[in-house]
Protein backbone atom coordinates (compact mmCIF):
# COMPACT_ATOMS: atom_id res chain seq x y z
CA UNK A 1 0.00 0.00 0.00
CA UNK A 2 1.44 3.54 -1.12
CA UNK A 3 1.87 5.60 1.74
CA UNK A 4 0.52 8.58 -0.08
CA UNK A 5 -1.90 8.13 -2.49
CA UNK A 6 -3.39 11.68 -4.80
CA UNK A 7 -5.49 11.21 -7.56
CA UNK A 8 -6.70 14.12 -9.21
CA UNK A 9 -6.87 16.62 -5.89
CA UNK A 10 -8.14 20.27 -6.83
CA UNK A 11 -8.98 22.78 -4.29
CA UNK A 12 -10.66 26.33 -5.02
CA UNK A 13 -10.79 29.17 -2.72
CA UNK A 14 -14.01 31.23 -3.69
CA UNK A 15 -12.94 31.32 -7.45
CA UNK A 16 -9.05 30.80 -7.43
CA UNK A 17 -8.38 27.57 -8.30
CA UNK A 18 -5.04 26.53 -6.18
CA UNK A 19 -4.57 23.16 -6.99
CA UNK A 20 -5.33 21.47 -10.33
CA UNK A 21 -5.97 17.74 -10.16
CA UNK A 22 -2.36 16.60 -8.19
CA UNK A 23 -1.83 13.28 -9.04
CA UNK A 24 0.95 11.89 -6.82
CA UNK A 25 2.19 8.52 -5.12
CA UNK A 26 4.71 8.12 -2.32
CA UNK A 27 5.84 4.92 -1.28
CA UNK A 28 7.34 4.23 1.86
CA UNK A 29 11.28 5.49 1.54
CA UNK A 30 10.01 8.05 -0.64
CA UNK A 31 12.25 11.77 0.22
CA UNK A 32 10.73 14.00 -1.77
CA UNK A 33 11.58 17.19 -1.93
CA UNK A 34 8.65 19.58 -3.00
CA UNK A 35 10.04 22.27 -4.99
CA UNK A 36 8.30 25.56 -6.33
CA UNK A 37 7.83 29.27 -6.07
CA UNK A 38 5.40 30.93 -3.77
CA UNK A 39 2.11 30.74 -4.78
CA UNK A 40 2.68 27.09 -6.45
CA UNK A 41 0.37 25.21 -4.18
CA UNK A 42 2.93 23.21 -2.13
CA UNK A 43 1.85 24.49 1.72
CA UNK A 44 -2.11 23.96 0.92
CA UNK A 45 -1.12 20.67 -0.68
CA UNK A 46 0.30 19.70 2.79
CA UNK A 47 -2.43 21.21 4.11
CA UNK A 48 -4.88 18.65 1.99
CA UNK A 49 -2.48 16.00 3.51
CA UNK A 50 -2.95 17.02 7.14
CA UNK A 51 -6.64 17.12 6.65
CA UNK A 52 -6.69 20.52 7.06
CA UNK A 53 -8.57 21.50 4.21
CA UNK A 54 -11.25 19.93 2.42
CA UNK A 55 -10.40 19.27 -1.32
CA UNK A 56 -11.65 17.57 -4.45
CA UNK A 57 -10.25 14.32 -5.25
CA UNK A 58 -9.28 11.37 -3.76
CA UNK A 59 -6.30 11.83 -0.78
CA UNK A 60 -5.22 8.48 1.17
CA UNK A 61 -2.36 9.08 3.86
CA UNK A 62 -1.49 4.93 4.59
CA UNK A 63 -4.06 4.05 2.93
CA UNK A 64 -6.76 6.44 4.92
CA UNK A 65 -8.47 9.62 4.18
CA UNK A 66 -7.23 12.22 6.89
CA UNK A 67 -10.45 14.18 7.01
CA UNK A 68 -12.46 11.19 8.00
CA UNK A 69 -9.78 9.42 10.13
CA UNK A 70 -8.37 12.44 11.06
CA UNK A 71 -6.53 10.75 14.70
CA UNK A 72 -5.05 7.83 13.08
CA UNK A 73 -3.83 9.45 10.20
CA UNK A 74 -1.95 12.21 12.34
CA UNK A 75 -0.63 9.95 14.37
CA UNK A 76 1.22 8.81 11.63
CA UNK A 77 2.35 12.04 10.69
CA UNK A 78 5.11 14.53 11.94
CA UNK A 79 4.43 18.07 10.88
CA UNK A 80 7.32 21.07 11.08
CA UNK A 81 5.45 24.19 10.03
CA UNK A 82 7.43 26.93 7.87
CA UNK A 83 6.30 29.75 10.06
CA UNK A 84 6.32 28.70 13.33
CA UNK A 85 2.98 29.44 15.37
CA UNK A 86 3.14 32.07 18.02
CA UNK A 87 1.94 30.43 20.63
CA UNK A 88 2.06 32.01 23.92
CA UNK A 89 2.70 28.68 25.92
CA UNK A 90 5.34 28.07 27.60
CA UNK A 91 7.71 24.99 26.37
CA UNK A 92 7.20 22.83 28.64
CA UNK A 93 3.25 22.26 28.48
CA UNK A 94 3.40 22.37 23.99
CA UNK A 95 6.22 19.48 24.97
CA UNK A 96 3.44 17.38 27.05
CA UNK A 97 0.73 18.87 25.64
CA UNK A 98 2.21 16.98 22.24
CA UNK A 99 2.89 13.66 23.90
CA UNK A 100 0.09 13.75 25.31
CA UNK A 101 -2.07 13.99 22.36
CA UNK A 102 0.57 11.74 20.23
CA UNK A 103 0.96 8.59 22.63
CA UNK A 104 4.62 9.66 23.08
CA UNK A 105 6.98 10.80 26.15
CA UNK A 106 7.55 14.20 26.73
CA UNK A 107 11.47 12.74 27.79
CA UNK A 108 11.46 11.47 24.11
CA UNK A 109 11.09 14.98 22.70
CA UNK A 110 13.25 16.85 25.53
CA UNK A 111 15.83 14.39 24.09
CA UNK A 112 15.52 15.28 20.55
CA UNK A 113 15.90 19.02 21.46
CA UNK A 114 19.10 18.25 23.15
CA UNK A 115 20.37 16.49 19.97
CA UNK A 116 19.64 19.32 18.09
CA UNK A 117 21.46 21.94 20.69
CA UNK A 118 18.35 22.88 22.59
CA UNK A 119 18.20 22.43 26.18
CA UNK A 120 14.41 22.79 25.89
CA UNK A 121 13.98 21.72 29.87
CA UNK A 122 16.03 24.64 30.90
CA UNK A 123 13.62 26.63 28.95
CA UNK A 124 10.37 24.96 29.72
CA UNK A 125 8.87 27.97 31.44
CA UNK A 126 9.55 30.49 28.80
CA UNK A 127 7.06 31.24 26.46
CA UNK A 128 7.52 29.54 23.13
CA UNK A 129 6.95 32.83 21.40
CA UNK A 130 9.83 34.67 22.64
CA UNK A 131 12.20 31.91 21.71
CA UNK A 132 14.59 33.06 18.96
CA UNK A 133 13.85 31.78 15.27
CA UNK A 134 16.47 28.70 15.30
CA UNK A 135 15.22 27.75 19.24
CA UNK A 136 11.37 27.47 17.92
CA UNK A 137 12.47 25.45 14.77
CA UNK A 138 14.34 23.24 16.77
CA UNK A 139 11.75 22.26 19.64
CA UNK A 140 9.48 22.04 16.61
CA UNK A 141 11.33 19.37 14.86
CA UNK A 142 12.15 17.75 18.26
CA UNK A 143 8.14 17.66 18.49
CA UNK A 144 7.84 16.26 15.19
CA UNK A 145 10.67 13.43 15.71
CA UNK A 146 10.19 12.52 19.04
CA UNK A 147 7.61 10.18 18.28
CA UNK A 148 6.95 7.11 16.26
CA UNK A 149 5.27 8.08 13.03
CA UNK A 150 5.48 7.24 9.24
CA UNK A 151 5.60 10.34 7.85
CA UNK A 152 7.32 13.30 7.91
CA UNK A 153 6.36 16.74 6.12
CA UNK A 154 8.96 18.99 6.71
CA UNK A 155 7.93 22.32 5.55
CA UNK A 156 11.13 24.62 5.30
CA UNK A 157 12.98 22.46 8.19
CA UNK A 158 16.08 23.39 8.47
CA UNK A 159 15.52 27.17 7.03
CA UNK A 160 16.74 28.72 10.93
CA UNK A 161 19.28 26.14 11.85
CA UNK A 162 23.26 27.14 11.71
CA UNK A 163 25.19 24.91 10.69
CA UNK A 164 25.67 22.65 13.37
CA UNK A 165 22.09 21.72 13.99
CA UNK A 166 21.73 21.28 10.72
CA UNK A 167 24.06 18.95 10.96
CA UNK A 168 22.41 16.83 14.04
CA UNK A 169 19.23 17.35 12.02
CA UNK A 170 20.81 15.87 9.01
CA UNK A 171 21.66 12.74 11.26
CA UNK A 172 18.12 12.87 13.32
CA UNK A 173 16.75 12.17 9.66
CA UNK A 174 19.37 9.95 8.62
CA UNK A 175 17.68 7.64 11.45
CA UNK A 176 14.54 7.46 9.85
CA UNK A 177 15.42 7.46 6.62
CA UNK A 178 14.39 3.44 6.16
CA UNK A 179 11.00 3.79 8.72
CA UNK A 180 9.73 6.81 7.43
CA UNK A 181 9.04 8.56 4.13
CA UNK A 182 9.23 12.11 4.09
CA UNK A 183 8.00 15.31 2.42
CA UNK A 184 10.61 18.10 2.29
CA UNK A 185 8.78 21.07 0.81
CA UNK A 186 11.28 24.17 0.00
CA UNK A 187 10.95 26.95 -2.66
CA UNK A 188 15.11 26.60 -3.47
CA UNK A 189 16.26 22.90 -4.60
CA UNK A 190 19.80 23.55 -3.09
CA UNK A 191 18.42 23.73 0.56
CA UNK A 192 16.88 19.94 -0.03
CA UNK A 193 18.38 18.64 -2.67
CA UNK A 194 20.99 16.54 -1.31
CA UNK A 195 18.32 14.95 1.84
CA UNK A 196 16.06 13.00 -1.30
CA UNK A 197 15.98 10.45 -3.45
CA UNK A 198 13.35 12.19 -5.35
CA UNK A 199 11.91 15.95 -6.69
CA UNK A 200 8.17 17.22 -7.31
CA UNK A 201 7.96 20.49 -8.66
CA UNK A 202 4.45 22.29 -8.49
CA UNK A 203 4.51 25.08 -10.63
CA UNK A 204 0.49 27.51 -10.24
CA UNK A 205 -1.58 24.30 -8.83
CA UNK A 206 -0.13 21.67 -11.20
CA UNK A 207 3.15 19.02 -10.56
CA UNK A 208 5.61 20.29 -13.39
CA UNK A 209 8.27 17.86 -12.65
CA UNK A 210 8.61 14.64 -10.78
CA UNK A 211 11.74 12.85 -11.04
CA UNK A 212 14.44 10.68 -9.53
CA UNK A 213 17.67 12.15 -7.94
CA UNK A 214 21.01 10.59 -7.14
CA UNK A 215 20.92 10.14 -3.34
CA UNK A 216 24.82 8.66 -2.95
CA UNK A 217 25.49 11.49 -0.01
CA UNK A 218 25.23 9.85 2.94
CA UNK A 219 22.87 12.10 5.47
CA UNK A 220 25.81 12.09 8.26
CA UNK A 221 28.57 12.40 6.35
CA UNK A 222 30.92 15.24 7.28
CA UNK A 223 32.89 17.24 4.54
CA UNK A 224 36.65 18.97 5.80
CA UNK A 225 36.90 22.45 3.82
CA UNK A 226 39.99 24.24 3.58
CA UNK A 227 39.57 27.84 1.32
CA UNK A 228 42.63 30.22 0.51
CA UNK A 229 41.33 33.32 -0.46
CA UNK A 230 43.76 35.81 -2.67
CA UNK A 231 43.25 38.33 0.42
CA UNK A 232 41.27 39.11 3.51
CA UNK A 233 38.08 39.87 3.19
CA UNK A 234 35.22 41.34 5.96
CA UNK A 235 32.27 39.97 4.08
CA UNK A 236 33.75 36.49 3.61
CA UNK A 237 35.35 36.15 6.92
CA UNK A 238 31.23 37.43 8.30
CA UNK A 239 29.88 34.23 6.16
CA UNK A 240 32.34 31.85 6.78
CA UNK A 241 32.09 32.68 10.51
CA UNK A 242 28.53 31.57 10.07
CA UNK A 243 29.41 27.76 8.82
CA UNK A 244 31.81 27.76 12.13
CA UNK A 245 34.90 27.76 10.21
CA UNK A 246 37.85 29.36 11.78
CA UNK A 247 40.94 31.69 9.93
CA UNK A 248 44.62 31.37 9.34
CA UNK A 249 47.33 32.88 7.95
CA UNK A 250 45.79 36.62 8.57
CA UNK A 251 42.17 35.46 7.25
CA UNK A 252 43.13 34.36 3.91
CA UNK A 253 43.54 30.85 4.81
CA UNK A 254 39.31 29.56 6.02
CA UNK A 255 38.95 25.91 7.44
CA UNK A 256 36.08 24.20 8.78
CA UNK A 257 33.49 21.10 8.47
CA UNK A 258 29.98 20.83 6.60
CA UNK A 259 27.54 18.23 6.79
CA UNK A 260 27.59 16.49 3.96
CA UNK A 261 23.88 17.09 2.74
CA UNK A 262 24.75 20.96 3.24
CA UNK A 263 27.54 20.83 0.17
CA UNK A 264 25.67 22.60 -2.56
CA UNK A 265 24.49 24.95 -0.36
CA UNK A 266 27.88 26.06 1.09
CA UNK A 267 29.19 25.79 -2.45
CA UNK A 268 26.50 28.76 -3.00
CA UNK A 269 27.70 30.71 -0.62
CA UNK A 270 31.28 30.44 -1.59
CA UNK A 271 30.38 31.53 -4.96
CA UNK A 272 29.20 34.88 -4.19
CA UNK A 273 32.78 35.01 -3.44
CA UNK A 274 34.65 33.52 -6.60
CA UNK A 275 36.58 36.35 -7.47
CA UNK A 276 38.76 36.38 -4.48
CA UNK A 277 39.44 32.39 -4.44
CA UNK A 278 42.93 30.79 -4.63
CA UNK A 279 42.01 27.16 -4.10
CA UNK A 280 38.99 25.26 -2.46
CA UNK A 281 39.49 21.83 -0.83
CA UNK A 282 36.22 19.54 0.18
CA UNK A 283 37.13 15.87 1.83
CA UNK A 284 34.57 13.56 3.29
CA UNK A 285 35.86 13.20 6.23
CA UNK A 286 37.68 9.42 7.00
CA UNK A 287 39.48 10.22 3.46
CA UNK A 288 37.31 9.84 1.00
CA UNK A 289 37.38 12.32 -1.81
CA UNK A 290 34.83 14.27 -2.88
CA UNK A 291 35.00 17.34 -4.30
CA UNK B 1 -11.67 11.84 26.78
CA UNK B 2 -7.89 12.60 27.61
CA UNK B 3 -7.44 14.48 24.30
CA UNK B 4 -10.12 16.78 25.73
CA UNK B 5 -8.85 17.16 28.78
CA UNK B 6 -6.06 18.37 27.67
CA UNK B 7 -6.81 21.06 25.39
CA UNK B 8 -9.36 22.35 28.02
CA UNK B 9 -6.11 22.74 30.36
CA UNK B 10 -4.11 24.21 28.08
CA UNK B 11 -6.84 26.98 27.24
CA UNK B 12 -7.20 27.37 30.79
CA UNK B 13 -3.31 28.34 31.35
CA UNK B 14 -3.84 30.10 27.69
CA UNK B 15 -6.22 32.68 29.25
CA UNK B 16 -5.36 32.48 32.77
CA UNK B 17 -2.07 34.13 31.45
CA UNK B 18 -3.49 36.94 29.07
CA UNK B 19 -4.05 40.26 30.39
CA UNK B 20 -7.94 39.93 29.49
CA UNK B 21 -8.58 37.41 32.54
CA UNK B 22 -6.63 39.97 34.48
CA UNK B 23 -8.90 42.61 33.45
CA UNK B 24 -12.11 40.54 33.51
CA UNK B 25 -11.10 39.59 37.01
CA UNK B 26 -10.25 43.02 38.39
CA UNK B 27 -14.04 43.82 37.09
CA UNK B 28 -16.47 41.23 39.06
CA UNK B 29 -14.11 41.49 41.97
CA UNK B 30 -13.99 45.34 41.72
CA UNK B 31 -17.33 45.52 41.17
CA UNK B 32 -18.50 43.61 44.42
CA UNK B 33 -15.79 45.39 46.88
CA UNK B 34 -17.50 48.61 45.42
CA UNK B 35 -20.75 47.27 46.07
CA UNK B 36 -19.72 46.23 49.67
CA UNK B 37 -17.93 50.39 50.25
CA UNK B 38 -20.48 51.92 49.08
CA UNK B 39 -22.75 50.63 52.20
CA UNK B 40 -25.33 49.11 49.78
CA UNK B 41 -26.08 46.30 52.27
CA UNK B 42 -26.85 48.83 54.69
CA UNK B 43 -29.00 50.86 52.58
CA UNK B 44 -32.93 49.69 52.35
CA UNK B 45 -34.33 50.82 48.92
CA UNK B 46 -37.73 49.36 47.99
CA UNK B 47 -37.50 47.02 50.72
CA UNK B 48 -34.48 44.93 50.01
CA UNK B 49 -31.45 44.92 52.54
CA UNK B 50 -28.70 43.33 53.18
CA UNK B 51 -26.96 40.63 51.06
CA UNK B 52 -30.32 40.26 48.61
CA UNK B 53 -29.86 43.84 47.76
CA UNK B 54 -26.44 43.30 46.78
CA UNK B 55 -27.01 40.51 45.00
CA UNK B 56 -30.05 42.27 42.79
CA UNK B 57 -27.27 44.56 41.99
CA UNK B 58 -24.51 42.35 41.41
CA UNK B 59 -26.35 40.86 39.05
CA UNK B 60 -28.07 43.74 37.31
CA UNK B 61 -24.44 44.86 36.38
CA UNK B 62 -23.09 41.13 35.51
CA UNK B 63 -26.31 40.97 33.36
CA UNK B 64 -24.61 43.96 31.50
CA UNK B 65 -21.24 43.10 31.12
CA UNK B 66 -21.01 39.41 31.31
CA UNK B 67 -21.78 39.08 27.82
CA UNK B 68 -20.35 41.17 26.45
CA UNK B 69 -16.42 39.79 27.71
CA UNK B 70 -17.34 36.39 27.08
CA UNK B 71 -18.20 37.62 23.37
CA UNK B 72 -15.57 39.93 22.84
CA UNK B 73 -12.79 37.29 24.28
CA UNK B 74 -13.88 34.11 23.04
CA UNK B 75 -13.61 35.81 19.27
CA UNK B 76 -10.93 37.38 19.24
CA UNK B 77 -9.06 34.22 20.85
CA UNK B 78 -10.58 32.03 18.79
CA UNK B 79 -10.59 33.67 15.32
CA UNK B 80 -7.33 35.60 16.57
CA UNK B 81 -5.31 32.07 16.57
CA UNK B 82 -6.40 30.64 13.47
CA UNK B 83 -5.41 33.73 11.76
CA UNK B 84 -2.19 34.12 13.65
CA UNK B 85 -1.76 30.19 12.41
CA UNK B 86 -1.82 28.95 15.23
CA UNK B 87 -4.58 26.09 14.35
CA UNK B 88 -2.48 25.19 11.37
CA UNK B 89 -0.03 23.69 13.76
CA UNK B 90 -2.18 22.73 16.95
CA UNK B 91 -4.41 21.05 14.43
CA UNK B 92 -1.96 19.17 12.74
CA UNK B 93 -1.07 16.90 15.91
CA UNK B 94 -3.30 14.09 16.66
CA UNK B 95 -6.36 15.79 18.82
CA UNK B 96 -9.77 15.34 17.69
CA UNK B 97 -11.88 17.90 16.30
CA UNK B 98 -14.44 17.24 18.61
CA UNK B 99 -11.87 16.88 21.60
CA UNK B 100 -10.57 20.37 20.62
CA UNK B 101 -13.74 22.34 20.01
CA UNK B 102 -15.29 20.95 23.00
CA UNK B 103 -12.20 21.27 25.12
CA UNK B 104 -11.45 24.78 24.18
CA UNK B 105 -15.55 25.46 24.93
CA UNK B 106 -14.87 23.66 28.59
CA UNK B 107 -11.92 25.51 28.77
CA UNK B 108 -13.40 28.73 28.40
CA UNK B 109 -16.21 28.25 30.21
CA UNK B 110 -14.26 27.63 33.61
CA UNK B 111 -12.50 30.74 32.96
CA UNK B 112 -15.47 33.02 32.40
CA UNK B 113 -17.22 31.71 35.22
CA UNK B 114 -15.09 31.25 37.73
CA UNK B 115 -14.29 35.02 38.89
CA UNK B 116 -17.78 35.95 38.45
CA UNK B 117 -18.78 33.14 40.94
CA UNK B 118 -15.57 34.02 42.91
CA UNK B 119 -16.96 37.28 42.99
CA UNK B 120 -20.22 35.78 43.90
CA UNK B 121 -19.00 33.87 46.92
CA UNK B 122 -17.00 36.31 48.42
CA UNK B 123 -19.82 38.55 48.91
CA UNK B 124 -21.49 36.36 50.37
CA UNK B 125 -18.50 35.32 52.76
CA UNK B 126 -17.78 38.82 53.23
CA UNK B 127 -21.41 39.10 54.27
CA UNK B 128 -21.00 36.07 56.67
CA UNK B 129 -18.30 37.68 58.61
CA UNK B 130 -20.32 40.65 59.02
CA UNK B 131 -23.66 38.91 60.49
CA UNK B 132 -25.66 39.55 57.59
CA UNK B 133 -28.31 36.86 56.62
CA UNK B 134 -27.52 34.69 53.85
CA UNK B 135 -30.24 33.94 51.36
CA UNK B 136 -29.05 30.49 50.33
CA UNK B 137 -32.54 29.92 47.94
CA UNK B 138 -31.51 33.05 45.75
CA UNK B 139 -27.58 32.02 46.03
CA UNK B 140 -27.75 29.21 44.60
CA UNK B 141 -30.78 30.00 42.03
CA UNK B 142 -28.33 32.98 40.76
CA UNK B 143 -25.32 30.83 40.68
CA UNK B 144 -27.54 28.61 38.17
CA UNK B 145 -28.47 31.71 35.90
CA UNK B 146 -24.71 33.05 36.16
CA UNK B 147 -23.76 29.28 34.59
CA UNK B 148 -26.76 29.65 32.04
CA UNK B 149 -25.64 32.79 31.02
CA UNK B 150 -22.47 32.58 30.77
CA UNK B 151 -22.62 28.70 28.58
CA UNK B 152 -24.99 31.13 26.40
CA UNK B 153 -22.65 33.89 25.18
CA UNK B 154 -19.66 31.38 25.23
CA UNK B 155 -21.56 29.18 22.13
CA UNK B 156 -22.57 31.96 20.45
CA UNK B 157 -18.99 33.59 20.59
CA UNK B 158 -17.78 30.17 19.23
CA UNK B 159 -20.52 29.90 16.52
CA UNK B 160 -19.05 33.26 15.62
CA UNK B 161 -16.07 32.84 16.01
CA UNK B 162 -15.83 29.76 13.44
CA UNK B 163 -18.22 31.61 11.02
CA UNK B 164 -15.95 34.94 11.32
CA UNK B 165 -13.12 34.38 9.25
CA UNK B 166 -11.00 36.87 10.98
CA UNK B 167 -10.52 38.45 14.24
CA UNK B 168 -12.12 41.86 13.30
CA UNK B 169 -14.88 41.04 11.31
CA UNK B 170 -15.44 38.20 14.79
CA UNK B 171 -15.35 40.95 17.10
CA UNK B 172 -17.24 43.37 14.99
CA UNK B 173 -20.36 40.44 14.75
CA UNK B 174 -20.00 40.04 18.84
CA UNK B 175 -20.54 43.18 19.58
CA UNK B 176 -23.56 43.87 17.28
CA UNK B 177 -24.87 39.86 18.80
CA UNK B 178 -24.79 41.96 22.05
CA UNK B 179 -26.45 45.43 21.24
CA UNK B 180 -28.95 43.63 19.21
CA UNK B 181 -29.88 41.68 22.17
CA UNK B 182 -29.43 44.92 24.61
CA UNK B 183 -31.65 46.84 22.57
CA UNK B 184 -34.58 44.27 22.64
CA UNK B 185 -34.57 44.49 26.82
CA UNK B 186 -37.55 45.77 28.11
CA UNK B 187 -37.11 49.12 28.88
CA UNK B 188 -35.70 50.28 25.41
CA UNK B 189 -37.18 48.54 22.04
CA UNK B 190 -39.78 46.68 23.43
CA UNK B 191 -41.87 49.76 24.81
CA UNK B 192 -41.10 51.39 21.24
CA UNK B 193 -42.63 47.78 19.85
CA UNK B 194 -46.10 48.42 21.71
CA UNK B 195 -46.55 52.05 21.19
CA UNK B 196 -46.37 50.90 17.09
CA UNK B 197 -49.13 48.62 17.59
CA UNK B 198 -47.11 45.32 17.64
CA UNK B 199 -49.17 42.47 19.29
CA UNK B 200 -48.06 42.20 23.22
CA UNK B 201 -47.92 38.49 22.96
CA UNK B 202 -45.21 38.91 20.03
CA UNK B 203 -43.15 41.44 22.19
CA UNK B 204 -43.13 38.84 25.23
CA UNK B 205 -42.45 36.21 22.93
CA UNK B 206 -39.63 38.55 21.74
CA UNK B 207 -38.31 39.13 25.31
CA UNK B 208 -39.03 35.41 26.00
CA UNK B 209 -36.57 34.45 23.42
CA UNK B 210 -33.64 37.09 24.59
CA UNK B 211 -31.20 35.50 26.50
CA UNK B 212 -30.48 39.01 28.70
CA UNK B 213 -33.97 39.54 29.12
CA UNK B 214 -34.59 36.14 30.28
CA UNK B 215 -31.82 36.22 32.71
CA UNK B 216 -33.10 39.56 33.96
CA UNK B 217 -36.88 38.20 34.64
CA UNK B 218 -35.38 35.28 36.02
CA UNK B 219 -33.21 37.50 38.69
CA UNK B 220 -36.69 39.74 39.26
CA UNK B 221 -38.74 36.79 40.11
CA UNK B 222 -36.64 35.83 42.91
CA UNK B 223 -37.37 38.98 44.58
CA UNK B 224 -40.51 40.04 43.17
CA UNK B 225 -42.47 36.68 42.84
CA UNK B 226 -45.80 38.72 41.39
CA UNK B 227 -43.33 40.47 38.72
CA UNK B 228 -44.64 43.80 39.82
CA UNK B 229 -41.99 45.93 38.66
CA UNK B 230 -42.61 43.89 34.60
CA UNK B 231 -45.87 45.72 34.89
CA UNK B 232 -49.01 43.70 32.31
CA UNK B 233 -46.23 41.18 30.87
CA UNK B 234 -45.83 39.52 34.32
CA UNK B 235 -49.79 38.35 33.75
CA UNK B 236 -48.95 36.56 30.35
CA UNK B 237 -45.35 34.97 31.73
CA UNK B 238 -47.10 33.91 34.89
CA UNK B 239 -50.25 32.58 33.58
CA UNK B 240 -48.18 30.53 31.26
CA UNK B 241 -45.51 29.49 33.26
CA UNK B 242 -45.55 30.09 36.66
CA UNK B 243 -43.29 31.16 38.86
CA UNK B 244 -41.27 27.63 39.13
CA UNK B 245 -41.80 27.22 35.26
CA UNK B 246 -40.45 30.90 34.36
CA UNK B 247 -37.41 29.95 36.92
CA UNK B 248 -36.79 26.77 35.00
CA UNK B 249 -37.33 28.40 31.91
CA UNK B 250 -34.52 31.01 33.26
CA UNK B 251 -31.45 28.17 33.83
CA UNK B 252 -32.60 25.56 31.05
CA UNK B 253 -33.26 28.07 28.10
CA UNK B 254 -29.84 29.73 27.73
CA UNK B 255 -28.59 26.96 28.57
CA UNK B 256 -29.84 25.48 25.26
CA UNK B 257 -29.37 28.10 23.38
CA UNK B 258 -25.33 28.23 24.23
CA UNK B 259 -25.88 24.38 23.21
CA UNK B 260 -27.10 24.88 20.17
CA UNK B 261 -25.25 27.55 18.67
CA UNK B 262 -22.06 26.18 19.97
CA UNK B 263 -23.21 22.61 18.48
CA UNK B 264 -23.83 24.79 15.23
CA UNK B 265 -19.96 26.15 15.78
CA UNK B 266 -18.88 22.89 15.82
CA UNK B 267 -21.00 21.62 12.66
CA UNK B 268 -19.24 24.31 10.20
CA UNK B 269 -15.81 23.97 12.23
CA UNK B 270 -15.91 20.16 11.38
CA UNK B 271 -17.30 20.71 7.97
CA UNK B 272 -15.01 23.62 6.71
CA UNK B 273 -11.17 24.36 6.36
CA UNK B 274 -9.56 24.31 9.89
CA UNK B 275 -6.80 26.91 9.58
Amino acid sequence: MPMIELSRVTKKFRRQEVLKGIDLTLEEGDRVALVGSNGAGKTTLIRCLLGEYRCGGHVRVDGREPRAHRTEVLRRVGFVPQISPPLKMPVGQLVHFAAGVCDSSPDRMFEVAERLGLDARKIRRQPFNKLSGGMKQKLLIAVALGRECKLLVLDEPAANLDPEARHRFFQLLAERKEKAAMIISSHRLDEVASLVNRVVEMDQGRVVLDDQVADDVSMTAMLRSRIELARPSDAFARAAREWGFEESEEGRVWEGRVAGPDRLRFLGVVSRYAALLKGIELREQGGVHAE
Amino acid sequence: MKHLLLTAKADISESLRSRWFLIYTLVFGGVVVALFISGLTESRVMGFTGLSRLLVTYLQITMAILPLFVLITTVRSVAGDREAGIFEYMLSLPVSLSSWFWGKLAGRFLVVFLPVILALFGAVVWGKLKGVEIPWAQVTLYTAFLISLAWCFLGIGMFISTVARSSDVATGAAFIVWLFLLLFLDLILLGVLIREGLPPETVIAIALANPLQVFRTGSMLLFDPQLVLLGPAAYVILDNFGEKGYLAWSILYPLALGTLFAWLGFRLFRKGDLP
